[in-house]
């Protein structure tokens, strides 16, 4: 008799609650045309495969309810899955949505932080646009700047959720991925994405550019784009009225 | 750990005469093919015929370290465990190899890892445990490109890297380099190759007919002290072990082709 009660209560937990925050890309639909989605979701995650891909992801539905759209969650959910994101949540979502939704093992997120937080949305909203909201800290996290010594290899990637400053050089074949700037003081020759969750004031600077690509927030220009008079120039890009300019320092 | 990424560079040439070089100056070493399915560097120290037990009989713990390792018929210093010619990659395994080199490292000072081209199991197993690589390098854009990559994969993919301890030490070794091609714009020159790869430059070995004969007689180049090749390893030996040595073999002035070909 001892032995079966000593064992329960020598038993060490096994499990254990905790309440943690992640960082989640939300996918915000603002339109409900599955066609015009699936195509510019597409194009997105080409700027930044490796990143999207097996990325978890939440749907955001408020600014379709906003506008009384529909969406089959079943559908979106699909859709999101065969261009290898891991749905893994919606929000803002109707009545219905919510319980398709959970018939589909979707969890279904409160909208509230953002309800007392209206986002400003532009007239002219693509019909997706992926934004890093979930976390409520991501302000802290992205005023934040990560620093690189080492020179970037090829096949290698770095992704930053602030500005990224590198103090070598980026190889041919490598990327680097920022949400805010990124600085780089040595040659860039492979790829740079600044701005990658949507933030159309993130730069680039760097001192030698002989980049393949350079995008700020989804707008990219590759190498052969690049004219003579600014190639292995110190430069400056940024974004004006959506196209990339190119300014020698 | 000598390793390019790209095949044919002179990584088992580079690993045969660094060994050998190592040995020559009286320190313990130990060097082992890692090109399982592929080996060469037996015939490259010419001990192909001595080979009984090999790397992977060792790791299956078939056979001892012991009975595997060929002493060098040049030099006492050095020892040789060979690759299996029968088996593939996928016969290694990360303990396996781990407890070689521990047990390895009890008795030698260097052990020197031929790593196989590509960026496969097998290249990743001789550089997962690595202190100091020397990436040989041709000069040619598509053996940098690989190089690169490599340095990558050792940046972030070793142990030292997992660990979070001090990166692996990283040298450059410019191979089959020839400055009268350089000259006419059909090679990569020295500071192009550095200014891709920002590496420490250990040494440039010249292209050179020797290299091949060596091979071919199952002799390292090293011991070739009359070849341009033999002594561009004897410097890079030297200069990894400390010594101040100019580098030779950049120019075709005054440098070992100027005088072969008279001053062209």
């Amino acid at each position: 008799m001892s032995t079966d009660n000593q064992t329960t209560a020598y038993n060490p937990p096994v499990l254990e609650f905790k309440s943690s925050s992640f960082s989640v890309p939300a996918l915000i639909l603002s339109g409900n045309e599955l066609k015009a989605i699936e195509q510019q979701l597409q194009e997105k995650i080409k700027l930044a495969p490796e990143f999207f891909k097996n990325s978890p992801v939440i749907i955001d539905l408020k600014e379709l309810t906003k506008q009384h759209l529909d969406i089959d969650i079943a559908l979106i959910t699909e859709i999101t899955r065969k261009l290898g994101l891991l749905p893994i949540g919606i929000r803002g979502g109707s009545l219905q949505q919510n319980k398709n939704a959970l018939a589909l093992r979707i969890p279904v997120y409160s909208n509230s932080s953002n309800r007392t937080n209206p986002v400003e949305t532009q007239k002219t909203i693509p019909a997706t646009q992926i934004t890093e909201d979930v976390n409520p800290s991501k302000e802290a996290a992205s005023s934040k700047a990560m620093i690189i010594t080492q020179p970037i290899r090829s096949g290698q990637r770095i992704y930053a959720q602030g500005d990224l400053i590198i103090l070598a050089q980026v190889s041919a074949g490598a990327e680097i991925l920022a949400e805010g700037n990124i600085h780089i003081y040595g040659a860039l020759r492979g790829r740079a994405l600044a701005g990658v969750q949507g933030n159309t004031d993130a730069r680039i600077f760097c001192t030698h550019l002989q980049a393949e690509l350079i995008s700020i927030a989804g707008n990219y220009k590759i190498s052969e784009d690049l004219t003579k008079n600014i190639y292995n120039k110190p430069v400056h890009i940024y974004l004006k009225d959506y196209t990339l300019v190119i300014k020698e320092l | 750990m000598v390793t390019s990424g790209k095949g044919g560079v002179g990584k088992t040439t580079t690993s045969a005469a660094i060994a050998m070089g190592l040995a020559k100056k009286g320190h313990k070493t130990a060097v082992i093919d890692f090109d399982v399915g592929l080996r060469n560097l037996d015939l490259i120290m010419g001990c192909e015929r001595r080979v009984v037990y090999d790397f992977i009989n060792v790791v299956n713990g078939e056979a001892t370290l012991h009975q595997a390792l060929i002493k060098d018929k040049n030099c006492g210093q050095l020892y040789i465990l060979p690759a299996s010619q029968t088996r593939d990659k996928d016969a290694l395994s990360k303990e396996g190899v781990e407890k070689v080199l521990n047990e390895l490292s009890k008795t030698f000072k260097y052990i020197v890892c031929d790593s196989p081209a590509g960026i496969e199991k097998g290249a990743h197993l001789a550089m997962y445990f690595a202190d100091d690589a020397f990436v040989v390098t041709n000069p040619e854009v598509s053996s940098v490109r690989d190089s690169d990559r490599m340095l990558g994969l050792m940046s972030s993919k070793s142990r030292r890297a997992e660990k979070n301890q001090e990166p692996i030490k990283e040298y450059l070794v410019l191979s089959r380099y020839s400055p009268e091609r350089v000259k006419l714009g059909e090679m990569l020159s020295v500071e192009d190759v550095q200014e891709i790869l920002s590496l420490h430059l250990l040494g440039v070995v010249p292209e050179s007919k020797s290299v091949l004969n060596a091979s071919n007689a199952g002799i390292p180049i090293i011991l070739d002290e009359k070849s341009d090749a033999g002594q561009a390893y004897a410097d890079i030996v030297a200069r990894y072990l400390g010594e101040e040595k100019p580098h030779r073999f950049i120019e075709t002035k005054r440098g070992f082709f100027g005088k072969l070909f008279g001053g062209k």
